[in-house]
């Protein structure tokens, strides 16, 4: 078992980074009047999208902020016309109202084409993004996803081969979840966002991952990688990532698809380990499966019921 | 020809009678505007039973931790909630508006199929006791979203049964009421009154009747598949049955996004008719006005692959609802600045109905611009299923749709019951309801980017301050609304006498001015001249 180091506990749902103006003026406004302590700020002030540690979520993140903006532009110079509007012909100042303008062919093909423009500026380096999104080819390692209610199943493939194992809320975070526990969430550390055994992936490799559920759709996500994809009954979704090498860490996510009594109790950790590393914990992996399989000369329980 | 003489005759004497005492009047309703009432009513007491259920939720999610709640009753209240508001409140309240005003305004002395209107705005108290009563059973009520995404919906019990024959009534109700608009603007127009001189909110209404009578089929398909699968053994979604899980997902949708519209386009009616009036100068582009509504309602069915993306798609299929979705933006946006365009060199004033009117516009764009987000595929990656996506629907539906709904009861209400209500309350409960939503919802954009999942009890402590923030919001929400209320009531029992044209000074347009305050039980038995 390898020891976590406290820099590995940094993990991030997500962190707070690129300020937008609007953004910074709303919280500043709401701190104004002492709705939130801003003093006291810590990652759990989140406003924005992760930027992420791999390349598709740092698209993403960038994408965001120039949609965000083209919208913060188009809100200014709309919102800016209404003010003024409301400020300057106002009937208390006796604005006198200009009922012959009712109609105008040339402005109003300007304002369908000009956001038509708008639009296709967005519109190409998003498709460019769904193209590279969907290329799951070349990929170096697969996982298998499995849903359950209420935790996921995780079956490696190529270099993992054979290892096999349930990965759950962890017992500290059960515990004071339930109605009534007396325990308070922020004494519990990772609060809801933690694991009994994450999935460990090794960094600088194209990992696919193979998403499928065994009862009700369930949707893994891991912000900062960029990846959400559903599991479903029936199908096989798919989804890669690549988290850059010297990114490894702790990465912590949730179920994102409405799946019943427990939904919000099926986080998704992922321990991002290098190559090396990673080739250990599969030794490991597959070394305890071994020990654990010698006895198996037991019969099952359920073979000695039969018997 | 005699019998037919003596049917008239007793026909007209029926219709010249005062209105029936006691509960004979509502029961047996025929007349548009004791129906318009009822449906104005009914859903103001939704409104509250579904905003009850969301103060439950908020209260729940003040703090992390489970306090209140079980989770499972958590997911109850989600998902009644949004089945109450959208059935309930938003959708009959549209109803109900159209009801008292499309004859008023088209010139008509009532709605063409009287009888079939009662029967929809009958339907429905029926239809909600069935789906309420839910929650009483054992097993409790839908806890799957509104959605009803399978297999977790046909995980439930009784209540399976229950919430789709509650639907099933819904839809009829609401066919019924579609129908009952299309027959009345197509037919009973005054002489003179072409399409084109339509007003907005008739015109809004008439596009949004023929997306009703497209989907709400198409939804009793869905939950009557549903229905089979859950009792009679078929396997229209069941995997294991060879049955897909996401075929249902795109019947529902294809429901879905075209219901989005039915929710909003009356209001772009309403709006179209409220911001010429307090600006005293007609609406700018009347017909492009029409045109975006049509395209828009257009496109409403081209989309609703955007409500998926994550739930696997082609490539093609991906980049086409992308981009089908996306141009929505260009009729909606024709619509902002003709409406902008209309204040533009206008003389304005700030009566309560255009408080609300004036910040639909602000904060309806607010949420079309984080619609156009949502829309972009790979970024949509990271809002789906999160906070981002339920403030994205909220900003649209309350100060959307909601406040639309609002700003046409403080503009219509003189002439429904001949007073003026106070101005000082309708004006403090407009100001306490849009600082609060704001303080709501806004807050949900952050959580969502930040990564909180949606329809969970609880969560991780990152998320305690936004969350508690947007709690205070919910609940100073939900209490102004009772401002509504009493405004409604006063003005219901007395006040200042409304004249005919009730804002006097401002510029309303419309053959609903030209009757008295209260508009007359029976109206117009004469059709009006229109020049």
């Amino acid at each position: 078992m390898r020891v976590i180091r406290a820099s590995d506990i940094d993990h991030r749902i997500s962190r707070p980074r690129g300020f937008s103006g609007a953004i910074a003026l709303c919280i500043a406004a709401l701190a104004a009047v002492g709705l939130i302590d801003t003093a006291g700020a810590n990652t759990s002030n989140g406003y924005n999208l992760p930027m992420g540690v791999t390349d598709l979520s740092q698209n993403m993140y960038a994408l965001h902020m120039e949609v965000f903006w083209i919208c913060v532009g188009i809100a200014v110079v709309v919102f800016g016309v209404m003010i003024y509007s409301m400020v300057t012909f106002r009937h208390s100042k006796g604005a006198i109202p200009d009922t012959t303008m009712v109609h105008s062919t040339k402005v109003e093909i300007i304002w369908t084409i000009i956001p038509v423009i708008i639009l296709v500026v967005m519109a190409v380096p998003a498709a460019d993004l769904i193209l590279k999104q969907e290329d799951t080819r070349n990929s170096e390692l697969s996982i298998r996803v499995t849903g359950f209610q209420w935790k996921w199943q995780y079956q490696y493939m190529d270099a993992g081969e054979g290892v096999d194992f349930f990965s759950t809320l962890k017992q500290d975070s059960n515990f004071a979840r339930q109605l009534g526990s007396g325990v308070d969430p922020k004494t519990v550390p990772n609060y809801l966002l933690d694991v009994d055994k994450p999935l460990v992936i090794p960094s600088g490799t194209k990992v696919r991952l193979l998403l499928t559920s065994m009862d009700v759709i369930h949707a893994w996500w891991v912000p900062d990688f960029g990846a959400k994809r559903s599991a479903i009954p029936g199908y096989v979704n798919e989804l890669w990532f690549k988290v850059e090498s010297g990114k490894e860490g702790i990465y912590r996510g949730q179920c994102a698809a409405l799946c019943g009594r427990d939904h919000g109790f099926m986080p998704v950790v992922v321990d991002v380990r290098t190559p090396d590393d990673f080739k250990k914990w599969v030794e490991e992996q597959k070394a305890a499966s071994k020990q654990a399989a010698a006895p198996a000369d037991v019969p099952p329980p359920s073979a000695q019921v039969l018997n | 020809m005699a019998h037919d003489h003596a049917a008239d005759t007793a026909h007209h004497d029926d219709h010249h009678g005062e209105p029936a005492k006691g509960i004979k009047r509502w029961l047996f309703a025929t007349n548009h505007k004791d129906i318009g009432t009822m449906y104005l009513v009914f859903s103001l007491i939704m409104f509250f039973i579904g905003g009850a259920m969301a103060m439950i939720i908020r209260a729940e999610l003040f703090k992390p931790g489970l306090q209140l709640v079980d989770p499972a009753f958590f997911n109850q209240m989600t998902t009644m909630h949004a089945l109450v508001m959208i059935f309930g409140a938003v959708m009959p309240s549209f109803v109900g508006l159209a009801n008292w005003m499309i004859p008023l305004q088209v010139g008509a002395p009532d709605m063409a199929l009287p009888r079939m209107n009662n029967f929809s705005f009958w339907i429905l108290p029926f239809a909600f006791t069935i789906l309420l009563s839910t929650l009483f059973i054992p097993g409790g009520a839908p806890a799957g979203g509104w959605t009803m995404y399978p297999p977790l919906f046909l995980q439930g019990g009784n209540y399976v049964a229950m919430a789709i024959f509650a639907v099933h009534l819904m839809g009829a109700s609401s066919i019924m009421g579609a129908i009952n608009v299309i027959v009345t603007i197509m037919n009973m127009r005054a002489p003179g009154m072409n399409l084109l001189k339509m007003p907005l909110f008739c015109w809004s209404w008439l596009i949004t009747a023929y997306l009703l009578i497209a989907v709400m089929p198409v939804l009793a398909g869905a939950v009557t598949m549903l229905l089979t699968d859950h009792y009679f053994g078929t396997s229209f979604f069941n995997a294991a049955g060879g049955g897909d899980p996401l075929m249902f997902e795109h019947v529902f949708w294809f429901f879905g996004h075209p219901e989005v519209y039915i929710m909003i386009l009356p209001a772009f009616g309403i709006i179209s008719e409220i911001l010429p009036t307090f600006s005293r100068k007609p609406l700018f582009g009347a017909t492009s006005m029409i045109y975006a509504i049509a395209s828009i309602a257009f496109l409403s069915f081209i989309v609703w692959g955007h409500h998926m993306f994550v739930d696997g798609m082609p490539l093609a299929a991906q980049v086409f609802f992308m981009m089908s979705t996306m141009l929505i933006a260009v009729p909606t946006g024709v619509k902002v600045f003709n409406w902008s365009a209309t204040m533009w060199r206008g003389s304005l004033s700030f009566e309560p109905p255009m408080l609300f009117a004036l910040s639909f516009l602000f904060l309806f764009t607010i949420g079309g611009f984080s619609g156009v987000m949502l829309a972009i595929v790979p970024v949509d990656f990271q809002y789906n299923q999160t906070y981002f996506v339920v403030a994205h629907f909220h900003y649209v539906l309350v100060p959307g749709a909601v406040f639309a709904i609002m700003a046409a009861v403080y503009y219509w209400l003189p002439k429904w019951t001949g007073h003026m209500y106070s101005m000082g309350l309708a004006k403090t409960h407009f100001w306490l309801s849009t600082i609060f939503v704001n303080v709501l919802f806004f807050p949900q954009h952050f959580l969502g980017l930040a990564g909180m999942p949606r329809r969970i009890p609880d969560y991780a402590v990152q998320f305690s301050d936004w969350n508690m923030v947007s709690s205070i919001g919910g609940f100073g929400f939900g209490l102004s609304q009772i401002l509504f209320v009493i405004v409604i009531v006063q003005c219901v029992r007395g006040g200042k006498k409304a004249s005919a044209e009730v804002w006097d000074g401002a510029t309303p347009t419309g053959l609903e001015w030209t009757l008295p305050s209260p508009a007359p039980y029976h109206s117009f038995s004469e059709a009006p001249e229109i020049r």
